[in-house]
């Protein structure tokens, strides 16, 4: 995995590696792959892919619920877990100018 | 009396016949967990809460309240959602994290549920990735029966607490082995369930499809106990199962064969079957000799053994770390240091406040599984990777169907070694990820799976004996488990045991 290909994939998922890192990383990620790419092995033609175990167990639907509120309002306990706000919102840096 | 050497069910007798308090049991543990702050077993304590806690158990006792587990203390793995106590899956991402309520399972257990004491939050592998308790933001718990081995993990210090007895039992979860390793490692017992038995609400998310919470404690009993309580249908997790409610207890100590009355030969009738594939190349030798040893304990008791073939043993590896990355990878998407969590002090703009925050929340491996899951999951790679994986899955889950055409349970090893040293593994994830070759396929297929002490090493490390039955099969598993505690005493060594100073 070369550093373009690793550089793409953390900003894929919002991370940022050091150059210093980018080395070991993907090596890391390689052996990763590598240990992978047994699957390819494996003849999985006509088998259904197996999402979730639930499907072995109870046929998978999407529950429904009425309406209604269930919950408390928690609001400060909620926003007192955040690192930034203000007058009872989320404060991020300003986005658009 | 010393009560970490005693179980639930004793400690049970003595506070409803007001021998002890709630107060004096909890004071008691607080005490052990505070001279054992070395085994790095808590994140965090909060002693008042505690005590608070148990004050409302003595009243709940002194009101006629005659539940098996009121006032006995429980610690909570730190990836379920605390009131009062920290909630940070060991990560730094959450390292002041405050949950505004209680996890399922925690409800379930406390003062409001069945009555049991918080003693607080556990160590564990951060966002429960790992297999050593080494990649805690907090440091690694060390194993109570030589220190500088690791614990496993990822509950390992759930595991070290029961283990080093500073808590009657402990919360777990077990995505891929997470419960089972750290209590084959650490010499207790501990059950995964079958997936959906038990709620998933709070419990910080890892690789949803798989994980599952569940009790780890010195025995099987006090674990059927604990699985009274724990198990049932949410309506906030829409994957718990409906089910009518179970008495995880009732088989304790009956015959396996109800028409069978021989009380030298409990388990008559028993079909358990040995994968032939968990005793391949590459388990030690100790280990083996112990898990064989098990088995002829078990024939004793008049079980009969088969061998069975799962042939996709080697391959759960790759199938659970492209699936479980996968998964990980969107559920740690929410991360974003916004709403909760770490944030960054060095941005210029949003998208930077996000990256910088990321990675500086979180720790290396759970930043590898991230990428690994972003990669398996892109364009290009998807059919290759993950939809192949979750084919294989499948016939995983349907390997296990046609063994259990031919027995009642699975026995093998836990893992195929014991304990390994703090540092020996941590720098190769693959060389982790390999350790963890007969655990995964439980969880990939939702099977419950449990570990049980059979034995100890030359150097005196524990070895697990490891039991996995079909669907719903627990309370059976339990009655196995517990006949063979009933015939032997690997479950009653304890590490530590002059510790503060008791009466061994």
């Amino acid at each position: 995995m070369n550093t373009e290909e690793i550089t793409h994939l953390a900003k894929l998922s919002s991370l940022k590696v050091p150059e210093n890192e980018i080395q070991a990383l993907s090596e890391a990620l390689e052996s990763i792959l590598q240990l992978a790419n047994q699957l390819q092995s494996i003849d999985t033609i006509g088998i259904e892919p197996l999402f979730h175990p639930i499907e072995m167990i109870t046929p998978l639907m999407q529950p429904l619920r009425p309406d209604q509120v269930t919950e408390l309002n928690q609001r400060a306990a909620n926003m007192a877990n955040a690192p930034a706000q203000f007058e009872g919102l989320f404060l991020v840096p300003k986005v658009i100018d | 009396m010393n009560l970490h050497q005693i179980t639930i069910e004793k400690l049970h007798e003595a506070l409803i016949k007001k021998q002890l308090s709630s107060v004096e049991v909890t004071n008691y543990f607080l005490n052990r967990i505070d001279i054992s702050k070395h085994l790095n077993a808590f994140i965090d304590v909060q002693p008042e809460l505690s005590l608070e806690q148990a004050k409302q158990a003595d009243q709940l006792l002194a009101q006629g309240n005659k539940g098996m587990l009121t006032g006995i203390p429980i610690a909570h793995k730190d990836v379920f959602v605390t009131k009062g106590w920290k909630s940070t899956a060991a990560s730094k991402m959450l390292g002041n994290y405050q949950s505004p309520f209680d996890a399922t399972v925690v409800e379930k257990l406390g003062i409001l549920g069945s009555g049991m004491v918080c003693l607080g939050k556990t160590n564990m592998d951060e966002f429960a990735m790992g297999s050593s308790n080494e990649n805690s933001a907090f440091g690694p718990a060390l194993n109570p029966w030589d220190s500088d081995f690791v614990p496993g993990g990822s509950s390992g210090g759930s595991a070290v607490a029961v283990a080093a007895g500073l808590t009657m039992a402990a919360t777990g979860t077990d995505t891929g082995g997470s419960i089972r390793q750290p209590a084959a490692f650490c010499g207790i017992t501990g059950i995964k369930p079958t997936y959906g038995r038990v709620s998933r609400y709070g419990m910080i998310a890892y690789a949803s499809s798989l994980d599952q919470a569940g009790p780890m404690a010195k025995t099987a009993s006090e674990c059927a106990w604990l699985m009274n309580a724990i198990a049932g249908k949410d309506p906030r997790d829409s994957t718990s199962i409906e089910r009518e409610n179970e008495d995880f207890t009732r088989l304790l100590a009956t015959n396996w064969d109800s028409a069978n009355s021989n009380p030298s030969q409990p388990l008559k009738g028993l079909k358990i079957g040995v994968p032939k594939e968990f005793f391949a190349k590459g388990l030690n030798h100790e280990v083996k000799l112990a898990i064989e040893k098990a088995l002829q304990q078990f024939e004793t008791l008049g079980a009969t053994c088969v061998e069975v073939s799962l042939p996709k043993t080697e391959l759960s590896i790759p199938v659970y770390y492209v699936l479980a990355p996968a998964e990980a990878s969107s559920n740690l998407s929410r991360y974003d240091g916004v709403r909760y969590g770490y944030r960054s002090e060095k941005y210029k703009d949003l998208a930077q406040m996000y990256t910088h925050s990321r990675t500086e929340g979180f720790g290396a491996e759970v930043k590898r599984r991230i990428l690994v899951g972003a990669y398996v999951l892109s364009q290009g790679y998807y059919d290759a990777y993950y939809l192949q994986a979750q084919k294989i899955r499948r016939i995983i889950a349907q390997d296990f169907q046609t063994a259990f055409n031919q027995c009642d349970l699975l026995m093998g090893p836990v893992a195929p070694d014991v304990a390994w040293k703090i540092g020996e593994k941590s720098k190769d994830p693959i060389a982790m990820y390999l350790e963890d070759i007969f655990t995964l396929s439980a969880n990939l297929a939702g099977l419950p799976a449990m570990s049980v002490p059979c034995g100890f090493n030359q150097s005196g490390l524990p070895i697990g004996l490891q039991i996995i039955g079909n669907y719903f099969k627990e309370a059976e598993m339990l009655q196995v488990a517990d006949y063979f505690q009933t015939a032997t005493e690997w479950h009653l060594k304890q590490p530590l045991q002059n510790a503060v100073g008791e009466k061994s």
